[in-house]
């Protein structure tokens, strides 16, 4: 009893902390597949046939895949580092944005210079400096990146260097929001004001109305948030992740230790808002619109829920949570619309009362259950 | 001789030394790693600290030496705390100097430089990661590169993980080495903070009341553990109960201290039939 054999503990160590078990790696191969499957059904199998998916299901689905992933940039935030933002609708709609000027600049071919009607109205002769080049897709595409992570930085930099914790960092990340959203809805801004950016037509010279299309952009959430997933993962089990943890539950204390917090709170801050500018760059493509609601508070509070109503700090959960509300959602809005605030924040409602661990958490518990069921 | 005097001429000795010593770090006077050539780590020298005009310590003389566990003693508002806080850096001193062995001059430094320079100090309350596991909480007080990209690409190594398992036996909390430190018994959690502290591989290690609201046998259990530290590591324990002081002292020196200054020094034997700590204990 005096000492574990020291190999046992490296080696235990190792184990802990590998990325997936094998049976979480191939549940993930799985459902991965199921998902991809799908589009298959909607563009080969008939309609008539029973196992024909509707393009508006997979349509729908590709649209949950975006929302899962801003979920799970927010989980590394809020379930790891305890760092709960009420704004990441802002940095979803920063990437749909530098996406969706690329899409209207390639509304007509051949003439990436001619201006959309909000400027012709406003009398501008040429784009602003800021959209310069974003008839480029690479560029508009570092700019998903770019942007979002260069003011997550920013703010993040001044906010945690101050010790802004807490509600008051919710607050602020809300307010941030707000204050976009208005700056966005403007006319003169030059971000075609309440209507935002639609009418796409193309990406890259394909159709984007046209079925194969929508499934290579289906896929490519599928792949991305599949990535995104194992990146966080990698995070988490790392030693940087178990820091992450220590920032939530004893700031104090992993100062005291010698860690410095800021570092580690930004980084992680600014990797989960450039996750959720990628998912809203995903996400403008599918759904053929940008407009300033996406940075309403409304938006960046439902990510919460869904991150809460999965199962905080899992990462899978909430995906599952994003997934689970969002198809409520559709139900409810399609069939008892006036009801879907009501319901949405009961769900909020039971879920901190009853399942403080989400959907994750109770599936946990039941499956404890059932293995000391079958065990005595 | 003027403590500035005497930090010059400590300086210049230390110099001098380091120049024919062939050390890797010529070029630094001032270096990093605590000289302690002369056999002392610590080294308070006529060190006064007043609030508002109260002395919290008055003219504290006191040198600890390599390898030694020191028990101070001395009732509530005798400055035991306060004289922690002088040499971790929380509190500086109205006057007087303190040494971190010959060459480190504490009154210079940070909190954090003088945590990093090698003096760590467990508080009363113990304050573990409550959500990760025994081995972890080792693994993130280990001495390493605390940086971000350090710790992002940081790979436990077989070096460090013998360490962690050396130190997990030492605390005796082997068996619970996977357990999630929010489920330790109160006992546990102080030790698995020493072995905490132990992980950072510090020179000199303060303990405030290490066995407060300890049971009989987690009692003994720390002073078996303390004296097992004695000799590879410096101790400075500070603690009110005497029972436990007489168990861990030995024939090792105890210092009294009373209204900021020392009033004794010497065995628990000694000490205890000093006829004015007999007072200052009893005799009010």
């Amino acid at each position: 009893m005096t000492a574990v054999a020291l190999p046992t503990l490296a080696s235990q160590f190792q184990a802990n902390n590998r990325l997936f078990s094998p049976k979480a790696w191939s549940s993930l191969a799985a459902a991965v597949a199921f998902l991809a499957v799908l589009p298959l059904l909607n563009l080969v199998v008939p309609s008539d046939h029973p196992l024909h998916v509707s393009s508006y299901a997979v349509a729908l689905l590709g649209k949950f895949m975006c929302y899962a992933m801003a979920a799970l940039a927010l989980d590394l935030v809020w379930g790891y580092a305890g760092i709960l933002s009420l704004g990441h609708g802002l940095f979803f709609a920063l990437g749909g944005y530098a996406q969706g000027m690329y899409l209207m600049r390639s509304i007509n071919p051949g003439n990436a210079g001619a201006l959309p009607d909000f400027m012709v109205f406003l009398d501008w002769k040429a784009y602003p400096w800021y959209w310069a080049f974003t008839e480029h897709f690479a560029y508009a595409m570092m700019l998903v990146l770019v942007v979002p992570g260069a003011l997550a930085f920013l703010f993040g930099y001044f906010a945690f260097r101050s010790r802004i914790k807490g509600v008051y960092f919710s607050i602020i990340t809300q307010a941030m929001t707000f204050a976009a959203m208005l700056f966005f809805f403007r006319n003169e801004t030059g971000f075609g004001g309440n209507n935002g950016f639609t009418g796409f037509q193309r990406i890259l010279g394909f159709d984007i109305t046209a079925p194969d299309t929508r499934a290579v952009l289906y896929w490519t959430t599928l792949a991305m948030l599949a990535g995104a997933l194992v990146f966080a993962r990698a995070i988490t089990q790392s030693k940087l992740g178990r820091v992450l943890t220590a920032v939530r539950d004893s700031e104090h204390r992993l100062r005291f230790i010698g860690y410095d917090p800021l570092g580690f709170k930004l980084f992680v801050w600014c990797v989960s808002a450039v996750m959720c500018s990628i998912a809203g760059a995903l996400y403008v493509p599918q759904v053929g619109i940008i407009n300033p609601s996406e940075m309403s508070t409304e938006n960046s509070i439902e990510m919460v829920i869904w991150v809460a109503t999965g199962g905080r700090g899992t990462l899978i959960g909430p995906i599952i949570g994003a997934g689970a509300v969002n198809g409520l959602k559709t139900w409810f809005t399609s069939v008892l619309p006036e009801f879907w605030l009501y319901a949405l924040g009961l769900i909020f409602v039971l879920t901190t009362l009853f399942l403080p661990q989400g959907i994750v958490g109770l599936a946990r518990r039941l499956a404890g259950r059932y293995s000391k069921g079958t065990g005595s | 001789m003027k403590p500035e005097h005497a930090r010059k001429l400590q300086e210049m000795m230390v110099a001098v030394e380091s120049d024919h010593g062939g050390d890797a770090s010529y070029g630094h006077v001032a270096t990093r790693d605590v000289d302690t050539r002369h056999g002392v780590i610590l080294y308070l020298e006529g060190i006064t600290v007043s609030f508002d005009g109260f002395k919290a310590l008055n003219d504290l003389n006191l040198d600890i030496g390599v390898g030694e566990l020191r028990c101070i003693i001395g009732p509530n508002g005798a400055g035991k705390t306060t004289m922690m806080d002088v040499i971790t850096g929380k509190t500086a001193p109205s006057s007087g100097t303190a040494f971190f062995g010959q060459n480190i001059d504490l009154s210079k430094l940070s909190e954090a430089e003088i945590a990093h320079a090698g003096i760590g100090r467990k508080f009363q309350r113990p304050t573990v990661f409550e959500n990760h596991s025994v081995v972890e909480n080792l693994e993130l007080a280990m001495k390493t590169d605390k940086r971000v990209k350090p710790t992002l690409f940081s790979r436990l190594t077989g070096t460090q993980a013998d360490a962690i398992a050396q130190t997990l036996a030492l605390i005796r909390l082997t068996p619970e080495a996977w357990r999630p430190a929010g489920l330790l018994s109160h006992g546990q959690k102080q030790w698995l903070e020493i072995g905490m502290l132990l992980m950072q591989e510090p020179q000199l290690l303060l303990l405030d009341e290490p066995v407060a609201g300890m049971t009989d046998a987690e009692t003994e259990r720390t002073g078996e553990l303390l004296n097992e530290l004695k000799g590879k590591h410096s101790l400075m324990v500070v603690e009110h109960d005497m029972d436990f002081v007489a168990s861990i002292a030995g024939q090792g020196k105890v210092t009294v201290l009373h209204e900021g200054s020392v009033l004794a020094e010497g065995t628990m034997a000694q000490v205890q039939a000093d006829q004015r700590v007999v007072e200052v204990y009893l005799g009010r």
